[in-house]
């Protein structure tokens, strides 16, 4: 594995997300925990496939590695872990953060001993998020130091150098990165890879306990290793000023992606500015700052979402009544709105100081061209389970969904997700919605979301009898991420084999009276467990039951097994739409004289069509 | 060479473009070029649009200012429109010629242009070249070479800052034994088409 290659000065391709990896293992990780989300995927799956490949030789690999329940407790295991003096790391998408978030905030208070690095993974532009909150909030909120990365190298010589900040302030670390950090690859130079420490040691000591008398003595501690962390920001070699041209009046600060576009526009406008780049980003360095600040007559601050910098160069102009302009945010030449690109930094820069920008855009193509939206794949059994509880009660039903494939349930034809907000709250807002309206609750969550955050609200809803339907859709995958194993796997993250716990047990447990256990696979058995589902005064949990059915094809071609195509009979064919225009298989499609096909190349044989099809005109190839 | 050198590879999920661009970013590095690629992709594992790019030579980021691509790589011929706002009138564009539809064209609710008139109108914004990476790729061996084919080429428009054979040995590192020949034999293909029509 090219990867885990110790030839130091050798220069390969790597992702951030896997060049943050391998920072951990040039630091010695000996813990890694996450739970999966885009962006942050691969940092932790390059850990899973490192671990996996060492399995498979009988071998131990030199980490331990977890796809946690949960964020929280990815957070909790990897502390616990550097409270005892090992090295570990935690990373999870922006709103994994939220989710941490408790664990976290008091984690700032007691410290630890081994270091931590906790990776969060923004999404600006929400390419593929619920939100675009901005995380270097949390540093500020909680007093962490922060680091930002532009480029892939940096994030892997961040990473490491992470690790020893955080021992030396007996803090966790987090490693704020974005979408285009995360999914950008880049040429990375190899360093050294460490040997873990294996066992760590965990010492007891009464201000582990954070009892109110702890918190207060500890919190002046966090003020006090926030200074401590403000000296190595101005010392450290992320943050530095470059210049560009022969620098003037002007000055530009900026941080993270945003660099790469400020450094490039500079060169091509032909700027003649200095900029601050800053890598650690809290606490910021201030006399750096000061001395930036009154080095310049007028200041750029260009980063992504929210005023951050902005706000806090702002602060320290004030504080040094510096006579200095800032523009930014609040002079409205840059958005608080989505991610940055090439073109909005140089139209801004070349904006502000007035030079001639020297991007030109073509105009616009006229023709109209065709979207190609995601949706959910043909023979994905979600499709099915949408299908029949739509037959079960097709009108006057709300249904609250949750984060996963089966978001795209929201999508025509079958427009079966009503109400999203987080991980787990489909079932929260089902209740609330039982409790608001007189309309009928079908909820919808996948297995890894059950797990992760589903379970207390049904409880919620069994306490107070609330009636709604709660289907877990059990695919035996964390699918949307990219197939990561989940409470409910036979394995785990490390290849091995690991007690499956079974949905229909945790709802049993607790205390669900009412639970239909089905194959999506089988409409008309899905569609009538629907209806006993429905027609139950209280709460009932529906598991349906089927893999992914791009693990089902992978494991049939692995296994020899033909995977079978349908076609349609354009004799039997009525052109009643149901397959099409109902069901909503991408596989189907209008052809010649408006005839219903299924596309070969698309299908993925699940044969769910043949028990759709109400006039028997859909059939698998090979029978005819 | 070129002081900075920015290719847009675009296509349809499935298509292997993001393997193209990965496979183009690891020959960089094998020639000690400097390179960035990024890839964007929508939520669906198949189906939905895809675009990557990779920028070589003194660059320090990964995404392609508008109306700077020197060329424009696509495995679907709409898909060079969708992201024709990087081209510039000296931008090469090669596309495969075959119309992959989309869901929303097969249920009727939205229309596909005709082919003609999409070329029409790639042809008014850069140098376009058409190739036929499915039939090239089926007569290799099977359609999952037709990205390897769209390499070839690239490789044939004088401008990446490496020897041909280098993007090759690349590929050819980058896959089992077995799907050597396969690949190889697109790989040359893909050049050849686009080398006699330049």
């Amino acid at each position: 594995m090219e990867i885990l290659e110790d030839k130091p000065g050798k220069q390969i391709l790597l992702l951030g997300n896997e060049a943050i990896t391998r920072g951990a293992l040039e630091a010695g990780i000996d813990v890694a925990t996450t739970y999966p989300g885009t962006p942050s995927s691969e940092i932790a799956d390059t850990f899973s496939l490192i671990a996996r490949s060492f399995t498979k030789q009988n071998k131990q690999p030199s980490f331990y590695f977890e796809y946690s329940t949960n964020e929280k407790v990815a957070m909790e295991i990897a502390a616990a872990a550097s409270i005892s003096g090992l090295r570990s790391l935690t990373c999870m998408k922006h709103v994994g953060m939220n989710v941490a978030s408790d664990t976290f905030m008091t984690y700032m208070y007691i410290g630890l001993r081994g270091g931590h690095v906790i990776v969060s993974a923004d999404d600006p532009s929400c390419h593929s998020s619920q939100n675009e909150q901005d995380n270097r909030y949390y540093a500020l909120f909680s007093g962490a130091p922060m680091f930002e990365p532009s480029t892939p190298q940096e994030a892997k010589e961040m990473t490491r150098t992470c690790f020893e900040i955080s021992e030396k302030l007996q803090s966790p670390v987090i490693l704020r990165t974005t979408t285009r950090l995360n999914h950008a690859r880049g040429p990375i130079t190899l360093n050294k890879i460490q040997k873990p420490r294996k066992k760590g040691h965990f010492e007891k000591n009464p201000t582990w306990v954070t009892t109110p008398a702890i918190a207060r003595a500890r919190h002046p501690e966090l003020l006090k290793m926030l200074k401590k962390a403000e000296e190595i920001s101005e010392k450290i070699e992320f943050n530095k000023t470059i210049n560009i041209g022969k620098p003037d009046e002007w000055g530009i600060i900026t941080s993270g992606v945003s660099f790469n576009y400020v450094k490039e526009a500079a060169e091509d406008l032909k700027l003649n500015v200095r900029i601050l780049k800053l890598g650690m980003t809290h606490p910021l360095p201030r006399k750096m700052c000061e001395k930036f600040i009154e080095s310049c007559e007028n200041i750029i601050v260009v980063e992504e979402l929210e005023p951050i910098l902005e706000n806090q160069i702002k602060t320290i102009a004030y504080d040094i009544g510096a006579d200095v302009k800032i523009y930014g945010k609040t002079t409205g030449h840059f958005s608080r709105l989505f991610e940055y690109n090439p073109d909005i930094v140089y139209r801004a820069l070349s904006k502000i100081i007035d030079v001639k920008n020297i991007l030109k855009t073509p105009k616009p193509s006229k023709i109209q061209l065709p979207s190609r939206p995601p949706a959910l794949c043909p023979g994905c059994p979600h499709r099915a389970t949408y299908y029949a509880a739509k037959k079960a009660q097709p009108r006057d039903v709300i249904y609250p969904t949750d984060i996963g494939c089966y978001t795209l349930g929201r999508e025509k034809p079958l427009e079966m997700a009503d109400l999203l907000l987080c991980m787990g709250s489909n079932a929260g807002t089902a209740c609330g919605l039982a409790v608001a309206t007189d309309k009928k609750i079908i909820s919808f969550m996948g297995d890894s979301t059950f797990f992760h955050s589903g379970i207390p609200p049904i409880i919620d809803a069994v306490h107070h009898n609330h009636d709604v339907v709660i289907t877990v859709l059990d695919n035996r995958t964390t699918a949307m991420t990219g197939h990561q194993p989940h409470p409910g796997t036979y394995f785990d993250g490390m290849g091995r084999p690991a007690k499956r716990i079974l949905v229909e047990e945790v709802a049993k447990g607790c205390g669900v009276e009412h639970i239909e256990i089905v194959n999506p696979n089988n409409i008309k058995e899905t569609t009538d467990a629907f209806k006993r589902a429905l027609n139950h005064k209280g709460t009932s949990v529906v598991v349906s039951k089927a893999p992914c059915i791009l693990l089902a094809n992978r494991d049939k071609r692995k296994q020899g097994i033909k995977i079978p195509v349908y076609e349609i009979d354009q004799n039997k064919c009525r052109k009643c739409k149901i397959c099409i225009g109902q069901f909503g298989c991408p596989a189907f499609y209008y052809g010649e004289n408006n005839s219903i096909f299924i596309d070969e190349q698309q299908c993925n044989g699940c044969g769910n069509c043949v028990t759709i099809c109400p006039f028997d005109a859909i059939h698998k190839k090979e029978d005819k | 060479m070129k002081n900075k050198i920015n290719i847009v590879l675009t296509g349809v999920g499935g298509h292997g473009v993001i393997t193209a661009a990965n496979i183009l970013g690891k020959a960089a590095v094998k020639a000690g070029i400097n390179v960035y690629v990024s890839e964007v992709h929508g939520m669906a594992q198949r189906g939905g649009t895809v675009n990557c790019t990779v920028r070589l030579g003194n660059v320090s980021g990964p995404l392609v200012p508008s109306g700077t691509a020197d060329a424009i790589i696509s495995t679907e011929p709409i898909e060079v429109l969708r992201y024709i706002h990087y081209s510039n009138k000296n931008t090469k564009i090669i596309t495969d010629i075959t119309p992959v539809i989309p869901f929303t064209v097969s249920v009727g609710t939205e229309k596909y242009p005709e082919l003609e008139n999409v070329f029409q109108e790639i042809e008014k914004y850069g140098e376009l070249y058409k190739i036929d990476a499915v039939k090239i790729a089926k007569n290799a061996g099977d359609i999952i070479v037709k990205n390897i084919v769209m390499l070839g080429a690239l490789s044939a428009l004088d401008l990446l800052p490496f020897k041909k054979e280098t993007l090759l040995q690349t590929i050819l590192e980058n896959i089992p034994e077995k799907y050597q020949d396969m690949n190889k034999k697109a790989f040359e293909e893909g050049y050849h088409t686009i080398k006699k029509q330049i």
